[in-house]
């Protein structure tokens, strides 16, 4: 029961963190929670659809569509936290400056939660595809822990979804003054992470090299599989053993966003006038 | 200097030479073979095989991939090149049984 728990709450539990992560950027935009329900309720519909498709899909592009499929999806995923942190370079200075304007920018608020609805969307479709499909391995398994395991699935998804809660109350509680920094900088290294992860998936589809591979190999200092590791992974998209294109990535990804977003920042006082 | 930047660019992407292909199957969520040798210092193609009806996950910390196989389905996933040395892996989904290390020499 406690294996099957773990599996979904690890499979979850990037999806939920995101999750928590675009809701607490996004407070103070009109509309936001129906966005984040049509981009979670679409993430869900769609997870069903990909992880009954799974054979398909893998099959296409001679054995390398769950890469190129998932890489897609990453790719999308970091396009749209790149806008989102360049956006918000603006944005969030002046909804920090005047706290009381909820209703702040409703037009280009809009513009802005419909796409992170599709980034919510795309990232609970990833994270649900294999989380249903290993459910409905445990469901179609015959034998007496049945039960045992799928309660344990149903554990674990509730202790992801309370996961990305938490971490969503936590960011809620910082002050707004260093709101829009914190979730920045968290953002800026989840879309690095990914484009990491993009690159790692290119390479074992045979897609791009691996240039070096591994680049380095932290494993005995930090594994993967503890709990720093783990959390590090999660947040900033560390990697044990990372071949030198993901570091390419990683790093391009980090330096053009933070670009992005210097360059977007308002100039002081006597140059916004204009 | 177009030749270059022509290179430059192509250069990432991956060489279309025939690569050493390797199968790995499972079956009542195991890996057969459980030991695999494969050559070190080349790209290799391996082919993963599932013959039960439920998905698994081939997923290996130290040769860092992951990939999910359909029931019944077949998975290509490349890896390397290895250094010499043993490279474990396991399928996520039933951590217990399905447990294999690739041996790069």
């Amino acid at each position: 029961m406690f294996g099957s728990a773990i599996i979904v709450f690890r499979e979850t539990l990037e999806a939920a963190l995101l999750i928590g992560i675009i809701a607490a950027a996004t407070r103070g935009l009109s509309g936001r929670n129906l966005w984040l329900a049509i981009g979670m309720g679409a993430g869900l519909a769609g997870s069903l659809v990909v992880a009954g498709l799974t054979g398909t899909i893998a099959e296409m592009a001679e054995g390398a569509g769950q890469e190129l499929f998932n890489a897609a999806i990453l790719g999308i995923a970091v396009l749209m936290l790149g806008w989102h942190n360049i956006w918000m370079a603006t944005h969030g200075r002046e909804m920090a400056a005047q706290a009381k304007s909820v209703g702040l920018a409703v037009k280009s608020g809009q513009r802005e939660m419909s796409a992170l609805a599709i980034l919510i969307a795309l990232a609970v479709l990833r994270e649900g595809s294999e989380t249903a499909l290993f459910l409905y391995g445990l469901a179609a398994s015959d034998g007496s822990s049945r039960v045992s395991l799928l309660s344990g699935g149903l554990l674990g998804l509730a202790a992801g979804i309370a996961a990305g809660w938490a971490l969503y109350s936590g960011l809620s509680r910082i002050p707004l003054r260093h709101f829009f920094t914190v979730t920045s900088v968290l953002i800026l290294f989840l879309a690095a992470g990914m484009a990491g992860q993009m690159a790692r998936l290119l390479i074992q589809g045979d897609i791009i090299r691996p240039l070096a591979s591994p680049l380095w190999d932290s494993s005995s200092l930090l594994p993967m599989d503890s709990f720093a590791g783990n959390l590090l992974h999660l947040f900033a998209g560390y990697e044990a053993r990372p071949s030198g294109m993901q570091v390419l990535f990683y790093t391009l990804t980090f330096l053009i966003i933070l670009a992005g977003m210097r360059w977007n920042r308002p100039r002081p006082r006597q140059a916004t006038a204009t | 200097m177009k030749a270059l930047v022509l290179a430059c660019l192509l250069y990432p992407l991956a060489s279309l030479a025939a690569d050493a292909e390797f199968g790995l199957t499972i079956k009542d969520h195991r890996f057969t073979p459980s030991e695999l040798k494969v050559p070190a210092g080349q790209k290799v193609k391996l082919v993963v095989s599932n013959l039960d009806s439920t998905p698994e996950e081939f997923e290996s910390h130290e040769l860092n991939r992951e990939k999910v196989i359909a029931g019944h389905g077949k998975a290509t996933i490349y890896i390397g090149p290895l250094a010499p040395g043993k490279y474990p892996f396991f399928g996520e989904f039933n951590e217990k049984t399905a447990r294999g290390v690739i041996v790069a020499e």
